[in-house]
């Protein structure tokens, strides 16, 4: 690994400010999983690595004018050990449970796992349907990009070098709801997801569809959501649904399936997670983190 | 730009020099001499570099010694301290493992799921060590012992 030089600044403009001075010759550290490894493999060899885990208003997690606010420090076992989270955003929660296995959660964040945008970003499809705003913040200020602006193409993002994303805020929802994720890997433990679907229902008849892992970026389903609107979902109505849903998708083959399997299976997994959210609206539906597939 | 950092390992604090890319697991071993982590797949997949970062394990393969800084590492030597501990024992009654070479990370996420809640179930078990992968034994008798100690707890 090439050697750098490494800061681990205590308040946000200290950082701002150095990743200003470095630009693309500085890279970001939170909890290390991805950026690390993309280290070692002399993927990237920046100059400079900020450590952003000295700054406490990245650690915050709390609901505060009507919206959750997660922090770029905030790692995917914080928001799992969450009651906040559990009860209020329980597709975010679940879809955290999902992510690798405990010895990278006590790591990884919710915030760098978006920066890194992979496609199967397992948490990116509960922020799509939670409809969350990216807080960006630079020298120069601070902006809400809204999650499904932030994907570009597989690990590309809105970010520019000297961009640090501060937190997610996710907005709280007034109305009975209910939602799930559902990620299909080959085991599990460390694997990718070969697709993932997260989708909410919402009292008002609404519904909200997001998938990863089966497009360059993790994708909102909107027309399959216009589909839905105002209906009962029935298992007539769903499969109807399922190739409007799979409309948004456009999976490739790779080691963990191939593109025809992919476009099945997130078929059917669109119907498990419907079928969940639903019943789970209605108050008898399987608990969140039970197993769907 | 080398830096000197300070940690409590296993109890004791050390003092080392470190330059910025060098990874946690290999300042543990080749540099302060701890061996018990394993170097496996060095990309944080498989577990076997496990430590305890303030209680929580993390994979010492991705994590850069110099964030260590101020803060406390327990590995394997440091559990074992005052002797082995129940987990091990079971361990040892059950015939865990086979090459060991997984083990200390393995012991090392058991210990943590059972300091955060001594009484879980098989498919707690199961999710909790899921990230630590052993090409040896098929699991059944390392879920079987940290189960037994869950129950005896
Ligand atoms: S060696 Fe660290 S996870 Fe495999
Ligand atoms: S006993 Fe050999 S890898 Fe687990």
């Amino acid at each position: 690994m090439k050697n750098f030089d490494y800061a681990k600044p205590t308040s946000l403009s200290e950082a701002a400010s150095l990743y200003a001075e470095y630009k693309d010759k500085a890279r970001l550290l939170l909890g290390g999983t991805d950026l690390i490894v993309m280290l070692n493999d002399g993927v990237i060899t920046p100059d400079m690595v900020i450590d952003l885990k000295g700054i406490d208003e990245l650690k915050r997690l709390e609901v505060k004018d009507g919206f959750l606010h997660i922090g770029a420090a905030v790692t995917f076992n914080e928001l799992i050990d969450s009651e906040l989270v559990k009860k209020d955003f329980p597709v975010i929660w679940e879809s955290a449970r999902t992510v690798a296995s405990t010895g990278v959660r006590n790591r990884a964040t919710l915030v760098g796992n978006i920066c890194s945008a992979v496609p199967s970003a397992d948490s990116a499809p509960s922020l799509l349907i939670r409809e969350a705003l990216v807080t960006v913040v630079n020298t120069e200020g601070e902006k809400d990009v809204p999650i499904v602006e932030f994907f570009k193409g597989p690990r590309k993002t809105v970010l520019k070098p000297g961009d640090i994303v501060k937190e997610l805020k996710v907005p709280v929802i007034s109305q009975r709801f209910g939602g799930s994720y559902v990620k299909l890997g080959r085991y599990d433990g460390e694997d990718l997801a070969q697709t993932g679907v997260a989708t909410l229902a919402l009292e008002d008849k609404t519904y909200r569809v997001a998938f990863c892992a089966v497009a360059p970026t993790p994708v909102r389903a909107t027309e399959v959501e216009e589909f839905l609107k105002g209906k009962d979902i029935t298992d007539e109505v769903i499969e109807e649904a399922i190739p409007i849903a799979l409309k948004a998708i456009s999976p490739i083959s790779d080691v963990r399936a191939s593109k025809e399997y992919r476009l099945h299976a997130s078929g059917v997994i669109f119907k498990r997670s419907l079928k969940a959210a639903v019943s789970r609206m209605n108050g008898n539906g399987p608990a969140y983190g039970t197993r769907l597939v | 730009m080398k830096k000197e950092i300070n940690f409590v390992l296993n109890g004791n604090s050390v003092s080392i020099e470190v330059e910025p890319n060098e990874k946690l697991l290999d300042v543990l071993r080749d540099k302060v001499g701890v061996k018990s982590p394993k170097y496996g797949c060095g990309r944080g997949e498989c577990g076997s570099c496990t430590v305890l970062l303030n209680g929580k394990s993390i994979r010492s393969c991705i994590t850069l010694a110099i964030e260590v800084d101020g803060q406390e590492i327990t590995t394997l030597e440091g559990l074992q301290k005052d002797g082995i501990t129940p987990l091990q024992k079971s361990f040892i009654e059950h015939n865990a493992f086979q090459c060991g070479f997984c083990a200390p990370g393995m012991t090392m996420t058991a210990t943590e799921l059972l300091n955060k809640d001594p009484h879980p179930d098989e498919e707690e078990i199961r999710e909790a060590i899921a990230g630590n992968l052993c090409r040896c034994t098929g699991y059944d008798t390392i879920v079987k012992a940290i189960l037994d100690v869950a129950e005896k707890k």
